[in-house]
């Protein structure tokens, strides 16, 4: 059967087409101001990707924060179960799924089945996803890729006090002030953002395997930082921004339940 | 007093809150911390007296919601060693 | 001194100080000096036997020490003291361990609450102070003494800081912004984040929305009283009650918490700004007293 899913996210809306289990197309735009049509963007993106005509999709279902925005959607899932589905397909031995998104994180304890045991989230602070990354890269004048990068030739831990995003980019330019190296100041922007995410995960317990999704993902410097701080390897797939979208697809598919 | 440590942000409130009034300095909860979160020190808002009581280090203020959280599991929450630590009954969470 | 000559800088407030000329401070016995180098603001504060002589507000620069000396050398600009001629210096604030001078560092709360004790009288009971970088809310008795405290100094929302960030998004002064936002026709809903990151993409969208700048800053004041008061709540507000701190300067933030508190705040008659430094200094001049005592 051929199914999408549609993650509608804080900044991006993401959709995923597949069949029977087989990934056929993506799509991902900004969201800005006009829910409806960043909806429709990302539809449209992800049928050309696909190659196949909208009438074909015979089920959708919805997730992310704006999930109810999708009125034609067949039905929708929580961030949680749609994450946890997509993980399970991609990593059946991942026990511990840990998502961090643009304005959100969260932890989830998933058993042999895939079915969620427990989980914890941080949203409504900046402080505890993607949002402070980004915000740290502003205050360093360098993209988000860079500040990953060069976080990984860091020689030197340096202490970020600062818990808070605003607070952060005034924290952030008084190192450049001090004459501290920007490598430096990435790494101990990951390392702050690490710790954070580990101890959100050691409230479900963390048991491996552990899988890593979300846009956060990406950013090279952080998982070397959670890698650290977990002291065990993540396994990331290789578009962990599509996880939710995916885990939506397979659940209007019936492939996962 | 009611000492207040800790923070509200956009997830929530996150204090510990200690009774100094009764805090007897005994040092029970330093020692029951696994993280290093208390500490007993001289009144850092009576300064024209010599008493000592527990406080939230300086360092931890900040981020208790993070440290504490191994503490408190999102299921099977067991009693916090702090507050079954304390013999007077000084420490209370918020959250 | 620094005068408001970058336009772009909307963050700056007037620095100011102030001496009273009817005082002889060569009369007098104790010379006591309280210091607060907040993460924002410093200010020195000079007590000729306990009563107010003169005091300096300013900006902090990058370095505390500094910025503890300009502050000094700025009350004492024009009173003939010098710094020899004074028996005990107290530092407070955020950068309290770095005041050169100081013999002592006592925190912000105690002399918050110690200050505000002399600026409204025996009857104040609570206290909010909105500073720079953070926001504490503190229960007194009537000698001053501190009965309950909390102190938000994690997130910017409720801060100085905070509103910083809303009046450079807006391109306005800061000194505007509480009588901006008071002219709305009516209360628009608030801004639904906490967090200042989130609340300024909102608000970003509210004015790409048409809203005008006033009601945008109208939902923000809003949002910050309520905040405030939620933080209030958890010690309990008993008149009398006053505002200190920078944001209580702000007409568009008191107005909104008096009213959801149901209270009105004591009138500063003084700078509210120099609370924590003036708490300082009547600090140093009882230590002074003590150790003199002790001789």
């Amino acid at each position: 059967m051929i199914s999408a899913g549609i993650d509608v996210g804080a900044k991006n809306v993401k959709v995923l087409i597949q069949e029977d289990g087989k990934v056929l197309g993506k799509g991902s735009v900004l969201a800005g101001l006009d829910m409806g049509a960043d909806i429709k963007e990302a539809f449209d993106a992800a049928f050309k990707d696909a190659g196949i005509a909208r009438d074909k999709v015979e089920k959708l279902y919805a997730t992310g924060a704006g999930r109810n925005e999708v009125k034609d959607a067949d039905d929708s899932y929580t961030e949680v179960g749609a994450d946890a589905a997509g993980v399970a397909y991609l990593y059946p031995e991942a026990r511990t799924v840990i998502d961090v998104g643009a304005e959100e994180g969260r932890a989830i304890r998933v058993d042999e089945r895939g079915k969620v045991v427990d989980f914890a989230i941080n949203e409504r602070c900046a402080a505890g996803a993607g949002a402070f990354t980004e915000a740290m890269a502003r205050a360093l004048e360098m993209p988000l890729e860079e500040l990953g990068k060069i976080s990984l030739t860091s020689t030197k831990a340096v202490p970020m006090n600062a818990q808070c995003a605003v607070f952060g980019e005034s924290e952030v330019v008084s190192l450049i002030h001090q004459k501290t190296e920007k490598r430096d100041i990435a790494r101990a922007v990951h390392d702050a953002m690490a710790t954070r995410i580990t101890s959100m995960a050691r409230r479900v317990g963390v048991q491996p395997e552990v899988a890593l999704i979300g846009g956060v993902a990406k950013n090279v410097g952080f998982v070397e930082s959670l890698e650290r701080d977990l002291e065990l390897e993540v396994m990331i797939p290789d578009d962990p921004e599509f996880v939710s979208a995916l885990g939506a697809a397979l659940l209007a598919a019936g492939i996962a339940k | 007093m009611k000492a207040n440590y800790g923070y509200k942000d956009g997830s929530g409130e996150f204090f510990i809150t200690l009774d100094t009034d009764r805090c007897t300095a005994c040092g029970d909860c330093v020692e029951a911390c696994p993280y290093g979160v208390l500490e007993v020190v001289d009144d850092p808002v009576d300064p024209l007296s010599d008493v000592q009581v527990a406080v939230v280090t300086e360092a931890e203020r900040k981020k208790i919601k993070y440290t504490c959280g191994p503490c408190k599991p999102v299921v099977d929450r067991p009693p916090l060693p702090c507050m079954t630590a304390c013999p007077e009954d000084v420490i209370a969470h918020s959250w | 001194m620094a005068e408001d000559t970058n336009s772009k800088e909307y963050w700056r407030w007037t620095e100011s100080n102030w001496r009273d000329p009817d005082i002889d401070w060569k009369a007098g016995e104790i010379i006591s000096v309280g210091i607060d180098v907040g993460s924002v603001s410093s200010q020195a504060v000079i007590l000729v036997d306990g009563k107010l002589y003169a005091y300096s507000n300013m900006r902090t620069g990058s370095d505390s020490p500094k910025s503890a000396e300009n502050a000094m050398d700025w009350a004492l600009e024009g009173t003939g003291m010098t710094q020899d001629d004074i028996h005990y210096v107290v530092g407070t604030g955020y950068g309290r361990v770095n005041v050169p001078f100081a013999k002592r560092a006592i925190t912000e709360i105690a002399c918050h609450a110690r200050g505000a004790n002399f600026m409204y009288g025996p009857t104040i009971k609570t206290v909010l102070d909105m500073g720079g970088q953070d926001c504490k809310a503190i229960r007194v008795d009537q000698k001053g003494k501190v009965v309950a405290f909390l102190m938000n100094d994690k997130c910017a929302a409720g801060t100085g800081r905070g509103m910083e960030v809303f009046a450079n998004l807006l391109g306005i002064h800061i000194t505007e912004v509480g009588e901006m936002s008071l002219r709305v026709e009516e209360e628009p809903p608030m801004v639904s984040s906490t967090c200042v990151v989130f609340a300024k993409s909102e608000a970003s969208g509210l004015l790409r929305e048409g809203w005008p700048k006033e009601k945008v800053l109208a939902a923000y004041c809003l949002a910050m009283a309520h905040r405030v008061v939620d933080l209030l709540e958890r010690l309990g507000v008993e008149e009398d009650f006053a505002i200190t701190g920078g944001i209580g300067k702000n007409v568009g933030v008191v107005s909104r918490i008096e009213k959801e508190l149901g209270i009105k705040a004591l009138k500063p008659t003084l700078d509210t700004q120099i609370a924590g430094a003036l708490g300082g200094a009547l600090f140093a001049r009882a230590l002074e007293q003590k150790g003199r005592k002790s001789k």
